[in-house]
């Protein structure tokens, strides 16, 4: 039998990744088998598997369900403006190079709202890592249409369903410039912890989306039944495909979800271009900034 | 404390106004500069881009100013100290994340050279319509200051100062400059980066672990912790306790958006800044700023010829508005003059300071030119009858 750990102090002792959350902050505002938590849980699994010094590492959230993760992690965290978490922990990553920043957010704020800022940082390969959890619909404020919705999919402001052609996030990613590019669903949990482990690893723009159930919103609307009946439908229909052409890697309506590494390659970052070209130019001349900050006093 | 040498570039230089904008924040430790290109104010970047790379700073063209004002938020919360550029429609987009900065009370200065407006208006012509979007641009209850230079050399000084500002309050500091000061070319001494004293910014002594955000034990500012510190913070544009975590309560709300106005408005004395002239026994004062006060001057002249009695109050921090020696002289004289190069916006400030003790007349100009002279000494003479 299971035992019910029913305080957040029997919580924060019992559970394997309390140091790496704000137990004060518990208990989270996320709906009952939301996917979101699951993939919290990963990340922070790579975190602690990747051995990275905490202190280091910076989280940085826009607004929305997804957009509560930065307030949970006990790392230095940013909630921010909603769409705007890309250039904020832009501003963080160029304001201090040694931090490794981690933007997590949802479909609604870094693809619609933030979607400019999602391009524009995959092409210059700006160093950072992006999960972005995809529950097709805007769950916060009520169960609107997203760039994300499949095709028919109902949502609370396409009643008869949806008929705008969604975003494909791995190939706009990978169209733009990211140089990792992955795609999980929530329940695919050991992948996706590797995924993590290997984008931490990595540098430059790294991108990986999350297919996360929202029962309250998504499958209420769509009639798909509950938290339990979305995971069976990703056992039954997640297909992992290493490497696939993102091209063919969009989501229908309650269709096949192609999963898996997408991109993996080196190309030099922002800051690597910066101080290689103007090395380059200015020679000796040339100050980059310190790892540290920029004149930082006392 | 004293500035980074490496930013001042000392010496007696023939620049204009948005050069000198550049000059003043490297000279006053800026190192990170994000913006997106508009004119009349692009100049500030270009200089900045140029210099910025053998000094230590990195400047980045970001795709938007939603992006830039971001940019600049995040950069600020790594210590850098962290400003970015624009004009009037970029203004409008910056807006946002303006407000994020007064909310989580994050140092940095925007500057905005102004054109005229609304929309597109006026790209490369002079105005100053965006005097209360300064103010009030953004949603919510916040003080932001905001200061106006009337030449290249100002536009040097002052930058120095609205950094400085920025840093005491943790407030985003508007510096608004106007087309015909970025674009007017005068002599500019930058002096010795030795004789230039900066605010550092109030890092916390607080041990990891311990550290509260938005603490100010007794206080009116908060102590500072840069991402990166080992203090693991939270921060966010939620209302917010001294933890940096959200409460949703009117009670949380009083308390946190209360302490944002009252640090800034219990210091006014020290932050609000204007030059007084010929103020006594005046039956006429003229409040002016950025480039019309410098119009205004021909038109204060050609009134004194013609026997009016009349001083000036020039605006050099225009937010908070000097509101005490407003009323002061409201009771002593008949009537401000306010020319501005807008349809009245100033004017609505003086004319609830003077309460009725002094009328309160806007000289409008919309945009595209300065004042005529005489337009204003008509005005002055018509309001000291």
């Amino acid at each position: 039998m299971s035992t019910v750990l029913e305080t957040t102090e029997q919580l924060a002792d019992k559970h394997p990744i309390a140091p790496y959350l704000r137990m004060d902050r518990m208990p989270h505002i996320w709906c009952p088998t939301c996917g979101i938590g699951t993939v919290v849980r990963c990340y922070a699994k790579a975190l602690e598997e990747s051995g990275v010094d905490l202190d280091k590492a910076a989280i940085v959230s826009g607004i929305g369900c997804t957009g509560r993760v930065a307030g949970y992690m006990k790392l230095d965290a940013f909630h921010t403006t909603h769409g705007r978490a890309i250039p904020f922990a832009t501003g963080l990553k160029l304001g201090r190079p040694e931090l490794l920043v981690t933007v997590f957010s949802g479909d609604g704020d870094l693809s619609g709202i933030g979607g400019n800022h999602l391009i524009h940082t995959a092409r210059r390969n700006m160093d950072m890592l992006v999960v972005l959890v995809n529950n097709f619909i805007y769950g916060m404020t009520g169960g609107q249409n997203a760039p994300t919705t499949p095709l028919t999919a109902k949502s609370s402001t396409m009643p008869f369903g949806n008929f705008e052609r969604p975003f494909n996030l791995p190939h706009l990613a990978a169209s733009c410039g990211a140089t990792y590019v992955a795609r999980w669903t929530s329940l695919h949990i050991r992948r996706m912890t590797k995924s993590f482990k290997e984008a931490i690893q990595r540098k430059g723009f790294r991108f990986v989306e999350v297919i996360a159930p929202c029962s309250t919103l998504y499958a209420r609307l769509n009639k798909l039944g509950t938290g339990f009946d979305l995971m069976r439908f990703y056992h039954d229909n997640a297909e992992i495909r290493h490497g696939a052409d993102t091209r063919e890697v969009d989501i229908g309506y309650q269709d096949k979800i192609v999963c898996g590494k997408f991109v993996d390659e080196e190309r030099p970052t922002f800051l690597e271009a910066m101080n290689e070209h103007y090395t380059k130019i200015l020679g000796d001349r040339y100050v980059p900034m310190s790892p540290e900050g920029g004149w930082i006093h006392e | 404390m004293k500035t980074d040498p490496a930013g001042v570039l000392t010496g007696a230089h023939y620049l204009d106004g948005d050069y000198a904008c550049g000059e003043g924040a490297m000279a006053a430790g800026c190192r990170f500069v994000a913006g997106y290109p508009i004119t009349p104010s692009t100049e500030v970047v270009e200089r900045i881009a140029r210099r910025f790379p053998m000094m230590g700073g990195t400047f980045i063209q970001m795709e938007d100013e939603l992006a830039s004002m971001a940019a600049v938020v995040g950069a600020s919360w790594t210590g850098t100290k962290s400003m970015t550029v624009t004009s009037g429609p970029g203004f409008s987009l910056m807006m946002e994340n303006i407000g994020l900065a007064a909310m989580m009370e994050t140092p940095c200065v925007v500057v905005n050279v102004q054109r005229g407006g609304p929309s597109t208006g006026l790209p490369t012509m002079v105005g100053q319509a965006d005097m209360m979007q300064a103010r009030w641009g953004s949603h919510g209850d916040y003080e932001p200051i905001a200061l106006c230079p009337q030449s290249p050399q100002e536009a040097f000084d002052l930058t120095i100062d609205a950094f400085n500002l920025s840093e005491k309050y943790r407030v985003p500091v508007m510096f608004m400059m106007d087309e015909c000061v970025g674009h007017m070319t005068e002599k500019v001494v930058i002096p010795e980066a030795d004789t230039i004293e900066v605010v550092p910014r109030r890092l916390t002594s607080a041990k990891p672990g311990s550290y509260l955000p938005y603490a100010t034990n007794g206080g009116d500012v908060p102590e500072f912790a840069r991402a990166g510190d080992g203090h693991r913070f939270h921060t966010t544009g939620l209302t917010h306790d001294e933890r940096g975590y959200p409460d949703m309560s009117a009670d949380c709300q009083e308390t946190c958006v209360r302490r944002l106005l009252d640090k800034v408005k219990g210091h006014v004395d020290d932050i609000v800044r204007f030059d007084e002239e010929d103020t006594d026994g005046a039956d006429v004062v003229l409040v002016t700023y950025g480039i019309t006060a410098r119009v205004a001057r021909m038109g204060m002249d050609l009134a004194r010829k013609r026997g009016v009695k009349v001083g000036v109050i020039r605006l050099i921090v225009v937010w908070p508005f000097p509101e005490k020696r407003i009323r002061e002289l409201a009771r002593q004289i008949k009537a401000f003059v306010v020319p501005e190069i807008n349809y009245g916006q100033m004017v609505l400030e003086v004319e609830r300071c003077a309460a009725g003790n002094a009328a309160a007349v806007p000289v409008s100009h919309g945009g595209g030119g300065v004042h005529d002279p005489q337009v204003i000494c008509d005005a002055i003479v018509r309001a000291a009858k």
